[in-house]
């Protein structure tokens, strides 16, 4: 991994350190951590959140929040230390030797200004080119980054354009002036998996044309095995392993590679017994909505039928219609059009006293378990509080709460504690005890596991699961990852632009999906070739691709406002 | 964004109509009677009668009302009871004393104000931050009438820098009118100071915080431009919409402060007009403020589109 023409290192780490402020789980953020990162390659560095990631990566930079500090080792780039180097030397550094880009394109580029005002910035700032020869550079490195229409990018606001497109926006800010290095602190976590594919793949294309050494942070094993030349894997501040990726994911040394390969959902669905027909808990018919200010329906005619003691999933990407979907049944929104069957009655267009009486047996756990607990109550009183509102009586309300926690893995005892001093893994589970306390026909999980971490995740599912059985519930899986649709769910529908395109049993639609876009979705996966889920992966090259031309034939990432 | 303006001046009608009518029975049912007053102690019952009818205040209500709009909408506010003078006229000649008094006012506060947000900001929890802050704190406590007067013995009495009390028009030269208007300015701004400072602070301390900062500073920019070029340009909405707030109610610390400083302003002519019961003027004045106050808050509303460009109409 280093070429003849290469001889230093774009990046080398020896023995980095740094310090947490006093009161923290642990002293170290990163306890002595090296690595390398060398011109032309790509090394993602992995872990789970609190792994230190990130702290390393701005570190580099030298954009640590103040109040962690690099206390040890050093930071060479280029073969000049950064920990050693002025503010205003750093200053000189970034944007010109080193770059990064961020998680979130929604909020990383500065509303007020253009796009292409923003890339001048940075030439502004480190270079004296007049301003024609700026603009020329501009519109060069936005059509490099593949943007249609570089006038009209240059010209754009970052609202105006699409998660993928403000990305390629911030990719090309960064390569504008050709660093040695670029860092990508999670680029494609928060975008779709067809705009991540694309991403990713202008990503490697650059890194090549420019001889950049990239490094790459990522909790995503798909996205590790799509990319990476070298694998870096962090545990609580220490490198456990570092390897180049395919004998590091074929042959993981350390347990706790092993344990993370694990917990990655395998895209192969789980054989799942066929589900005697039970009795259908909820059937939409032509369920549409269609919200007062967008002309465009957010969904429409969608038919979906649910059996007790089974789980479908739907699956789609962000704009597809999956969460209005969610929320017309929950009756969070009402829908425009259609019927929701709830056992038989429908509660389509119920006023809201009538709807009373019919909400306990639909219940929602939302993704954000940070945001959707009330901070200011215990975990105990938001989970009594639903019963108690129909009137089961105080006392039966607290039993309930102490036998759920014991079904959901915590300990009764924390009930009289408050959200902050959970994980989110917890809280999540704080969050499924909550729903279940209404003791309800129907559960909702509208991507509830997609912010936990791989091992969490892996644990929350399994629970899901339990439940599921234990219960004899019926449950609509929502989910924008198709490795976890293909482990938890008995049937699927893909939605996208508000339709229902395909429905299936999972084997039946991970086998042979028939709509394009389905196949689509699944080429675009990060790390199809490979298998997950056993204590090491296994390469296992798809036999032909299974969309011809790849996603972007299908839907190209353009002309999409955000 | 023309149909938007044109709607929001259709809007105006209502609110203006509303206040007109409050204004008027207000008055009306207060116990003092204008009549007595401009007829002096001595008056005999039968006199009052007579002006009463000649200020037309023996007819009903409803009456009263239906002149005075029909006369109002044709521009004529009628003749004040008290100055014998036109009330439009009497307005365009306050007018000036007012608009400088209030004028300077936004431009100290503003100039003082933001600058000093934003630093508390930028250097949160240091002892600078908790200065301006706690300055903030005593500008918000103090009466505008006791720091007029402080001012006025330190700058006026004790140093003789400036005078103590009166105005001068611009047309008679800037530098009277400037040592003239800077110290009511200087204590009406006070206040304004300290609600500009602490917004500026709280809405720079926020957007400090957002993805697009450590963008600014993953570039390679210097504090000074990631401050004043990124994080100002997007703090500004709450801040604007806060200076128009303080324009809005700047008219009741120009009647103190006119009072304080004698200066022959609205706030002055308002005041005496009250005390007066000169129906006329008091009408005319409250309606010309509350125009003010909803052309302010439709510039403040159109401003938004200058900052923030996902913010169309």
């Amino acid at each position: 991994m280093n070429p003849p023409d290469a001889p230093r290192p774009a990046l080398e780490v020896c023995g980095l350190r740094i310090a947490l402020p006093a009161g923290s789980d642990r002293p170290f953020a990163a306890q002595d951590v090296s690595f390398t990162v060398d011109r032309r390659e790509i090394v993602c560095l992995v872990g789970e959140s609190g792994s230190g990631k990130s702290a390393i990566a701005h570190s580099v930079m030298g954009l640590l929040p103040a109040a962690l500090a690099a206390t040890g080792g050093r930071i060479l780039l280029d073969g000049e230390d950064v920990l050693a180097a002025s503010e205003a030397r750093l200053r000189e550094l970034r944007c010109t030797r080193m770059s990064m880009i961020f998680q979130e394109p929604m909020t990383a580029l500065n509303p007020v200004f253009t796009c292409g005002d923003q890339i001048d910035e940075v030439l502004r700032t480190h270079t004296r080119l007049p301003a024609p020869a700026r603009r020329e550079r501009v519109l060069d490195i936005i059509r490099k980054v593949q943007l249609p229409e570089p006038e009209r990018m240059y010209g754009s606001y970052p609202h105006q354009l699409s998660g993928g497109q403000r990305q390629r926006i911030m990719i090309a800010m960064a390569l504008v002036l050709e660093p040695v290095l670029l860092i990508a602190d999670e680029p494609t976590t928060a975008l779709d998996v067809t705009t991540q594919a694309q991403i990713l793949e202008l990503i490697r294309e650059l890194q090549r044309a420019h001889a950049t050494g990239v490094l790459f942070i990522t909790h995503d094993f798909g996205v590790v095995a799509e990319i990476a030349d070298r694998v870096a894997v962090l545990r609580l501040g220490e490198l456990v392993e570092f390897g180049p990726t395919r004998e590091l994911l074929t042959a993981p040394r350390h347990e706790y590679t092993r344990m993370l390969i694990a917990s990655v959902p395998s895209l192969t669905p789980k054989p799942r017994p066929q589900a005697a027909a039970s009795e259908v808990m909820l059937r939409t018919e032509g369920l549409g909505k269609t919200y007062p200010r967008g002309r465009v329906a957010a969904a429409r005619d969608v038919a979906l039928t649910i059996h007790r003691g089974e789980t479908l999933g739907i699956v789609g990407e962000s704009g597809s219609g999956k969460s209005t979907v969610a929320r017309c049944i929950a009756q969070l929104v009402r829908p425009s059009e259609g019927r929701i069957l709830l056992e038989g009655r429908d509660v389509a267009q119920l006023s809201t006293r009538q709807m009373r009486p019919f909400r306990r047996h639909v219940q929602i756990v939302f993704q954000d378990p940070y945001r959707s607990l009330n901070p200011r109550r215990t975990v105990g009183d938001s989970i009594v509080e639903g019963p108690m509102n129909y009137r089961v009586s105080r006392a039966d309300a607290w039993d309930r709460a102490r036998r759920l926690m014991t079904l959901v893995r915590l300990d009764p005892a924390v009930l009289d504690r408050f959200p902050h001093e959970f994980s989110g893994g917890q809280r999540q589970r704080i969050c499924i005890a909550r729903a279940l306390a209404m003791e309800p026909e129907l559960l909702i999980a509208d991507e509830a596991v997609s912010a936990l971490d791989v091992s969490v995740q892996a644990q929350v599912l399994a629970l899901l699961e339990e439940i599921r059985t234990r219960l004899n519930l019926a449950i609509l899986f929502i989910t924008h990852d198709l490795r976890v649709a293909a482990q938890v769910c008995d049937r699927i529908a893909v939605m996208s632009r508000g339709e229902v395109v395909e429905t299936g049993r999972t084997a039946d639609i991970f086998a042979a999906p028939r709509h394009p876009y389905t196949r689509a979705l699944f080429a675009a996966a990060p790390g199809r070739d490979w298998t997950f889920g056993g204590s090491a992966a296994v390469y296992a090259p798809a036999a032909a691709p299974v969309a011809a031309g790849g996603p972007r034939d299908v839907f190209p990432d353009t002309g999409r406002s955000g | 964004m023309l149909n938007y303006i044109l709607k929001r001046l259709l809007a105006t009608i209502p609110v203006v109509l509303v206040v007109a009518v409050f204004v008027f029975s207000m008055l009306r049912l207060s116990s003092a009677d204008p009549a007595a007053i401009i007829a002096g102690d001595n008056a005999n019952a039968q006199q009052i009668a007579e002006i009463r009818g000649k200020l037309g205040l023996d007819q009903p209500i409803v009456t009263q009302f239906a002149v005075w709009t029909g006369r109002a909408l044709s521009g004529n506010f009628g003749e004040s009871f008290f100055f014998k003078k036109q009330v439009s006229e009497l307005i365009v000649d306050r007018l000036e004393p007012t608009l400088s008094l209030a004028l300077c006012t936004i431009v100290i506060s503003v100039l003082i104000a933001v600058p000093l947000g934003v630093l508390a900001a930028y250097r949160s929890g240091t002892w600078l931050d908790r200065i301006v802050m706690g300055f903030s704190t005593l500008g918000f406590s103090v009466p505008v009438f006791v720091i007029g007067y402080v001012l006025m013995l330190v700058f006026a009495i004790e140093l003789s820098w400036v005078p103590v009390q009166g105005y001068q028009r611009l047309g008679e030269g800037f530098w009277g009118w400037l040592q003239r208007i800077l110290l009511p300015s200087a204590a009406l701004s006070v206040i304004y100071c300290a609600l500009i400072a602490r917004i500026t602070r709280s809405s720079v301390q926020e957007v400090l915080g957002e993805d697009y900062i450590r963008t600014a500073r993953a570039k390679g920019l210097r504090n000074r431009v990631v401050l004043l070029r990124h994080a100002l340009s997007n703090a500004a909405v709450p801040i604007v919409t806060v200076i128009g707030l303080g324009i809005a109610l700047l008219i009741g610390g120009v009647v103190v402060t006119e009072s304080v400083f004698s200066i022959p302003g609205l706030g002055r002519l308002t005041v005496d007009a009250v005390l007066a019961r000169d129906y006329p003027t008091v009408q005319a004045l409250v309606l010309l403020f509350s125009l003010v106050s909803v052309l302010i808050n439709l510039l403040v509303d159109l401003s938004y589109t200058l900052f923030d460009p996902r913010i169309r109409y």
